[in-house]
């Protein structure tokens, strides 16, 4: 029953074999498909309903009129006039954020976009706050 | 011989999270320990009556990083009782495919930490690498290795594809493979045996007295598995044994995890053949109707109890989680008594205790760079204050 060294013969069969770990960040690592990633933001599609910003659970996101609105649509002859539609920014705090990608499943219009980037790491602050445009 | 208080912890290499154990000794031999907690209290339990019944899901995630699911799931069964909501069929067997592959995950990454304190770094090397496996499988399925966020309240925010699932077989089949080679190799290998064998014994009633849980118990020979007991979920419908095994010493826990492993690729398997078909969830109202519910869960280290209270708002009012080490740390204490001092980190290891508790808190404030600790008295006066703020007077309780 009792078999000493009973790894040996493993040991000396992985002295054969590839390395198991990756050379990551020397070979770049790829995520599976659909890994939850950093959030991006489209402007033209979000209605400023705030609705991201109420589901977030680590107030990570922030949806501020932005500063330049768009003109309003030139008033066509005959017919009331149209108001502009509003334009909004998105600030990520990528600091805060989890990652669970509740925002984007809430969005009534997908207005975020989800990615898998996940190489976000860095040690200046203000890196860590993306202002989307 | 003159007997001598050492402390073991907070801050102490064998112990990964910060937890006090002061152990009086005789030479080399333990007379006496006491467990200390309170070293990573993160205020969670309040931190959730704050936030949403959506948002808590992420909160309670975080409550252990390798029974994320466990805690969700717990929560999860608890707001759906409290909201009668019927959760689709599919989405209860994705949530049990999910919870069995982390109870993979936590078994294999105990077996290569009680690899390592037992001086094997080998088997701590091949099990970590396995490990990789079912990560992969978890990333696969959820996008995320460790805080897989699968749930939803009403069911689950992911279906399985058919790739998907040919994908986690495969995996699956090659880690059957392995574990029944570490099984071979924990039972036959004598260094593991000499290592682990008659160290920290807990006998059948002292688990039972100490209220023992999960593979802590059961290798004490009590077959208590609340996946049997009380099934939740669609353990109902599986085919699976309990494992127990009566050497009532770390010996016996590593037996039973491992051959717990074996039992949970069963499970694994059967769910992903028999998918019923539906949707994943069903929409449940954010405000939830007042009441209190209790549920209980195996996660991998034991029974996990959740309670939650609500008041008919969109916030929980009271939510309380009694997770397994908590159950465990009684019978530690009496593991340690009479061992070895070296003994002592194998035996802490084999409950595969994961700590947070709470008694006391240090504000540091940046600014001033000023540093304080809050006793108890003053904490409860804090709040009271606080509640005072709020309209609510809870002075004049005892
Ligand atoms: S991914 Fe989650 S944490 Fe991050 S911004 Fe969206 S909701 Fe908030
Ligand atoms: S991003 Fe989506 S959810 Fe957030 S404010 Fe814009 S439209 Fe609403």
């Amino acid at each position: 029953m009792k078999k000493p060294a009973r790894i040996f013969s493993e040991v000396i069969k992985h002295l054969f074999k590839k390395p198991a770990t990756s050379g990551y960040p020397f070979t770049p690592a790829t995520p599976m498909k659909d890994f939850r990633g950093r959030i991006d933001f489209d402007s033209a599609k979000c209605i400023g309903c705030q609705i991201c910003v109420r589901v977030c659970p680590a107030k990570a996101i922030e949806i501020p009129l932005s500063e330049v609105q768009p003109p309003a649509p030139a008033q066509v002859e005959g017919q009331p006039p149209v108001a502009a539609k509003k334009k909004f920014d998105c600030i990520m705090k990528l600091g805060n954020c989890v990652y669970c990608w509740q925002c984007a499943e809430s969005c009534p219009k997908q207005a975020l976009i989800t990615t898998q980037d996940f190489e976000l790491a860095s040690v200046d602050r203000k890196q860590l706050r993306r202002h989307y445009k | 011989m003159s007997k001598i208080t050492i402390p073991f912890g907070p801050q102490h290499v064998a112990l990964k999270e910060p937890e006090n154990f002061m152990l009086v000794l005789e030479g080399e031999q333990i007379q006496g320990a006491t467990v200390n907690l309170g070293y990573n209290h993160r205020g969670m339990e309040k931190a959730a009556e704050e936030r949403t019944y959506l948002q808590d899901l992420y909160l309670i995630e975080r409550v252990c990083g390798i029974c994320s699911h466990s805690h969700t799931t717990c929560y999860i069964t608890n707001v759906e009782e409290l909201a009668k909501a019927e959760t689709p069929k599919r989405a209860l067997a994705i949530r049990t495919l999910v919870a069995e592959l982390e109870r993979v995950h936590s078994h294999l990454l105990w077996l290569g930490v009680a690899g390592y304190e037992m001086g094997f770094e080998t088997l701590f090397m091949y099990t970590w690498r396995d490990r990789e496996q079912v990560l992969d499988c978890l990333e696969l399925l959820s996008g995320n290795r460790v805080h897989y966020s699968i749930n939803t309240i009403g069911g689950v925010r992911r279906d399985i594809s058919a790739e998907q699932k040919t994908e986690v077989m495969k995996r699956i089949d090659y880690l059957v493979e392995r574990t029944n080679y570490y099984i071979k190799l924990a039972t036959e290998e004598p260094t593991i045996y000499a290592r682990t064998s008659k160290v920290g014994m807990l006998p059948p009633e002292e688990a039972l007295r100490r209220n023992a849980v999960g593979p802590t118990a059961r290798a004490s020979g009590i077959a208590r598995d609340v996946r049997k007991d009380d099934p939740y979920l669609i353990y109902n419908e599986l085919d699976f044994k309990v494992i127990t095994h009566n050497t009532n010493d770390v010996f016996g826990r590593l037996v039973v995890r491992a051959l717990e492993l074996v039992e949970s690729y069963k499970i694994i398997k059967q769910v992903l053949n028999n998918l019923p078909e539906g949707p994943i969830a069903v929409k449940v109202p954010m405000r939830i109707a007042p009441g209190e519910a209790v549920n209980h869960y195996e996660a991998p280290r034991g029974e996990d109890i959740h309670y939650l209270k609500s008041n008919g708002t969109d916030k929980p009012e009271r939510l309380k989680v009694r997770a397994p080490t908590l159950a465990n740390l009684q019978s530690v204490q009496y593991m340690l008594e009479g061992g070895w001092m070296a003994d002592v980190p194998l035996v802490i290891a084999a409950i595969d205790p994961c700590m947070s508790c709470t008694d006391r808190a240090v504000v540091w404030d940046p600014k001033k760079g000023k540093k304080q600790t809050y006793g108890w008295e003053e904490l409860r006066k804090m709040a009271i204050e606080r509640y005072k703020r709020r309209g609510v007077d809870f002075s004049r309780l005892g």
